[in-house]
């Protein structure tokens, strides 16, 4: 079924010359001029007295639309040089199966390498913390993937599970003084929870609605922590939040600490290695049971769901309980996560759990290539390891984030990782390209 | 509740099944019945209604008034009252779709298998045991693996079996749909215009296909074509709908000379229906 | 009596400039079927804009109100809806056959953008103003001392709204870009068929909510007095919240809906709790959603198999 085509294509008929894009330059330049003439040209900033003072910026402004200008034309430059088929032909197809090939190894390597870590970077504190940044990300990506990647059920809340995990930790373990290993289960279950009660009314939402409302529920549960002071102390948070023991053993300096314990000086450096593997071992885990899950039934009425709904209920598959699992799934990984996150910054506060972290989660799960582990993981690490290139420039980051969200759309909507793997097969498993698998609609 | 029994070997019985949208009126007191281990044929002018009947009867619509009785072995079954997944799941009525609508990201043989999801899943323990990877879910995994190569061999898909489905060529894309339906282990199974875009060969090969379908499982088959060829050559009952009405019913050839069904279908299929009188007389 | 006579009047105030907002949602929604999740932050852009024209002419020593008011709303209407145009060129346009998370993920994107560049280029800290347009009229003085008050804010702020809606309705209802957009609305391959140049049409649908959305940020930035570069976000949602409870798709229901939620808020933070006021909005949205999806005066959509 053929569509017509209602957009004029932005491709130049390949005579015209160096008239057109400098004519079209001129008018992106233009735009430019007028869409930062206020907004960078002048400077506005409340004064001492409080009044509202500002200064003029032109030379900044001169710069912006020169880029933008020069811009323009590199832009259009490039794709002619590209040609009509884009960057794809810029890898000749050998390369590209080649790439695909060794593919395989790349997640077993990538394994080793990372279990490594800490015995590689001992000495420096900084790359382990970043570690267990990028670990934690690639857990909460593997949990929302479930939801979204696999049920194709569009989340822009997710935050609250992992926020309902935090809060539950840091509650039980503050109030009743129960151990990490015995809150995080609790954590865990009390996000599903959550998970399913949100989950219930909201399933029989489609697309866009779907993700508004979990984006207003996301919202709903940061504004009820900030408010409701007396249960989480408001805007303050929770702090001296309890860090988690090895068998019992504090990993602490002191006679009864587990440096001692094992005759060795103390070094700091001991638990943030044990936090290291602790939330590696609960990404594997999460790992490990996604993919079996997805051989399962109920992964593949995950899946047969993100790909067509409709079918799914002529074939007797309840939508509504496939919807809910799926939910409470990604909720119960998101919720450890939380708990983790809560243990190891020993302090929590609303501000940890914006929308912004949910935006964030789900792009690195539509980087990766809705679905695939690898690719989520991969995705986790590039964005967190770029994000932490901004240390310093933290004004820009979230602006870059979003332009790199927006190109991301425009060039790669798929994301890294280009196919699927079948859950199962008679003679052998054949990679499905990503142009095949529907990106579901909730 | 008393009414008369329409007959012990009726599995379908539709009684004045009206479906209003709004003020149109798609189907108007729609009366018929599908015979058991039977072949019936819903035939009709575009926008007759057909698809309609069909939306009601498994269960994407609810119908505005009427009554829809499935026979089942431990009763009748009120269609009109359950809903979507209940009517494949506890009626066992399956069914295909006009544009088809597979899983096209998944594989042929992951297509069949999820179609016996139901069962994996009570073999699976919800899950919990199919986890543990327990020799009882391992043993129902392998039949259900097995079922779908039964289907595969059926349609002849075998070959294919590790393929994207959305990589098909259309007319196997169609039998896989039938077949899919099938592995539900369906008692009434539904067919919306399963030969529509295929050649005569392939027709043939449907026709084929449907007959020892009938034959072998003994399903009872409802279905919308437009294929006359088709209709005319696996039908045991016609039923002949226009603008949301019943117009005529019977046996096939009793319909095709059937005077008001020719003049519904005057404006519209007309060629069609007189080569076919034509090629019988 | 008097409390509740003065938190209607707020109500309305607040409602109207909720409508305008909603109104480019519902527009967006009904031609091309996304929702524009940057469009909150081009609220947010026509504040900022109408913030800066307003200190530059005050600079320049023009006092006189009237003449101000007229060339920041044109000024800040006209950059705004430039502002919409091009993030519809950039990151919708090229997605517009694509799947469907790309355009909202793109979106949202764009609204990080947005709110970030503002942040950046106009630093993080609210912007006040002093009162531009001050005194008002005291409606009723009641025993205990409550004073009921109409301010002349209030007035401007209905008044240009009820202007805005009458020009736009009639340029929906009477104009060829209004009948190119419903046509757009109901087949867009249709209407590029019979000749309607649908790019043209939904760019301008993209500019003229944000122009709307300009005069909401400007009527926002008179009001309450300041400007900040996250206050597209919240108010984005209450705007689309105003947008589906009114009916998505429908522009009467978009200014229905803006009146239901700004009158909503302003009883609920009057008589109830002024915290968890953002709380009751976004719970309507999800109680609409749920249980009557299509909204007061939109059209029940039937799902075709």
């Amino acid at each position: 079924m053929g569509r017509v085509s209602t957009s004029a294509t932005d491709h130049s008929p390949p005579h015209a010359g160096f008239a057109f894009i400098l004519k079209k330059a001129l008018l992106s330049a233009f735009v430019a001029l007028v869409l930062f003439s206020l907004m960078i040209g002048i400077r506005t900033e409340a004064g001492p007295t409080g009044q509202l003072t500002y200064w003029t910026r032109f030379d900044e402004l001169a710069i912006t639309v020169a880029i933008v200008f020069v811009g323009s034309i590199v832009i259009e430059l490039v794709r002619r040089w590209l040609g009509p088929s884009g960057a794809s032909e810029l890898v000749p197809a050998r390369v590209q199966n080649g790439l695909a090939a060794s593919g395989r190894y790349v997640a077993p390597a990538l394994l080793i390498f990372t279990l490594l870590v800490p015995v590689i970077f001992y000495r420096q504190r900084y790359i382990l913390d970043l570690g267990v940044l990028v670990l934690t990300y690639v857990m909460l990506g593997w949990g929302l993937n479930v939801v979204v990647g696999l049920a194709g059920l569009l989340d822009l809340g997710y935050v609250a599970f992992y926020a309902v995990g935090a809060y539950s930790y840091a509650l039980f373990a503050t109030t009743f003084g129960l151990s990490f290993w015995i809150c995080l289960p609790i954590a865990g279950i009390l996000a599903s929870l959550w998970g399913v009660m949100l989950g219930f009314p909201v399933l029989r939402l489609r697309g866009d609605y779907l993700a508004i409302v979990t984006l207003a529920f996301g919202e709903i549960i940061r504004l009820v922590i900030v408010n409701w002071q007396s249960l989480t102390g408001g805007p303050n948070g929770i702090s001296s939040i309890p860090r988690p023991t090895l068998f019992g053993i504090p990993l602490t300096p002191g006679p009864n600490g587990f440096a001692a314990k094992l005759g060795i000086a103390f070094d700091p450096t001991h638990r943030l290695v044990f936090l290291f593997y602790i939330i590696l071992a609960m990404a594997l885990i999460t790992n490990w049971v996604t993919i079996r899950l997805r051989g399962l039934p109920i992964g593949r009425a995950w899946e047969a769901l993100r790909e067509d709904e409709v079918a799914c209920r002529a074939l007797g598959i309840n939508t509504t309980t496939t919807k809910l699992t799926a939910f409470a799934t990604g909720a119960l990984f998101g919720g450890f996560a939380g708990a983790f996150f809560a243990t190891r910054q020993g302090f929590i506060s609303p501000e940890s759990f914006t929308f912004q972290e949910s935006a964030l989660v789900l792009a690195i799960v539509v980087l990766g290539g809705m679905g695939s582990q690898l690719g989520v993981a991969l995705a986790a690490l590039a964005m967190i390891g770029g994000f932490e290139l901004f240390r310093g420039l933290e004004q820009y980051r979230m602006l870059v984030f979003g332009v790199a969200m927006v190109l991301l759309m425009i060039w790669r909507p798929r994301g890294l990782i280009g196919h699927r793997a079948p859950t199962v097969y008679l003679k052998q498993a054949q990679a499905i390209s990503s142009d095949l698998v529907k990106e579901g609609h909730g | 509740m008393s009414e008369p029994m329409s007959g012990a070997d009726h599995i379908l019985s539709v009684d004045r099944l009206t479906m209003r949208f709004g003020g149109i009126v798609a189907v108007n007191a729609l009366s018929f019945e599908a015979q058991r281990r039977k072949i019936t044929a819903l035939i009709g002018p575009n926008g007759a209604g057909k698809t309609t009947v069909f939306n009601c009867i498994t269960g994407f619509y609810k119908p505005t008034a009427g009554t829809m009785r499935l026979a089942s072995g431990s009763g009748p079954i009120a269609l009109e009252r359950l809903n979507d997944f209940r009517i494949s799941k506890q009626a066992k009525v399956a069914r295909t779709f006009q544009n088809i609508r597979l899983f096209p990201g998944m594989t042929v043989l992951e297509n069949l298998m999820v179609a016996q999801h139901n069962t994996l899943m009570r073999a699976s323990g919800l899950t919990f045991l199919g986890l543990l990877g327990v020799p009882s879910w391992r043993a129902a995994e392998k039949r259900a693996i097995e079922h779908a190569t039964f289907w595969l061999n059926r349609i002849g898909l075998y070959d294919r079996a590790d393929d994207a489905a959305g990589n098909l060529a259309y007319g196997d894309q169609r039998r896989l749909e039938i077949a899919r339906a099938m592995c539900t282990e369906p008692t009434l199974l539904c067919l919306d215009e399963p030969a529509a875009g295929l050649n005569a060969r392939e027709s043939a090969a449907l026709s084929e296909l449907l007959l020892s379908i009938r034959a072998e499982q003994g399903t009872s088959i409802l279905l919308i074509e437009h294929d006359m060829s088709v209709v005319m050559e696996i039908s045991d009952h016609v039923v002949v709908m226009d603008y949301g009405v019943k117009i005529a019913e019977g046996a096939p050839n009793e319909v095709r000379d059937d005077p008001r069904v020719i003049a519904a279908y005057l404006g519209a299929d007309e060629e069609e229906a007189i080569a076919v009188m034509e090629s019988d007389n | 009596m008097d409390y509740f006579a003065q938190q209607l009047i707020n109500g309305l105030v607040l409602g109207s400039i909720y409508g305008l907002i909603a109104i480019g949602y519902t527009m967006v929604y009904g031609i091309v079927g996304m929702i524009n999740f940057a469009h909150g932050d081009i609220f947010m852009i026509g504040g900022f804009i109408a913030l800066i024209s307003f200190l530059i002419l005050v600079s320049f020593g023009l006092t006189a109100v009237p003449v101000i008011l007229l060339i920041v709303l044109l000024v800040s209407m006209a950059i705004t809806a430039l502002y919409g145009w091009t993030v519809e060129r950039i990151a919708y346009r090229p997605l517009r056959h694509s799947f469907r998370l790309a355009p909202m993920l793109s979106a949202i994107g764009m609204s990080f953008v947005l709110s970030n560049f503002s942040q950046v280029a106009q630093g993080a800290r609210v912007k006040p103003v002093p009162p531009i347009i001050t005194g008002g009229y005291t409606l009723h003085h009641s025993a205990d001392g409550f004073v009921v008050r109409l301010s002349n804010v209030q007035i401007v702020v209905v008044l240009t709204t009820i202007v805005l809606l009458a020009i736009f309705t009639w340029l929906v209802a009477r104009t060829r870009l209004g009948r190119d957009m419903r046509a757009c609305e109901q087949d867009q391959t249709m209407a590029a068929l019979l000749g309607v140049d649908v790019d043209r049409t939904i760019s301008m649908t993209f500019v003229i909510g944000a122009a709307l959305a300009a005069v909401a940020g400007m009527m926002y930035l008179l009001y309450y007095g300041q400007v900040d570069f996250f206050m597209g976000f919240v108010a984005g949602i209450k705007a689309f919240t105003a947008a589906v409870l009114g009916g998505i798709g429908s522009l009467p229901g978009a200014m229905l809906g803006g009146l239901a939620i700004g009158l909503i808020e302003t009883f609920w933070s009057a008589y109830f709790s002024v915290e968890y006021k953002d709380v009751a909005a976004f719970s309507i949205l999800i109680v609409v959603l749920i249980f009557m999806p299509t909204g007061l005066l939109g059209r029940p959509e039937v799902e075709k198999v």
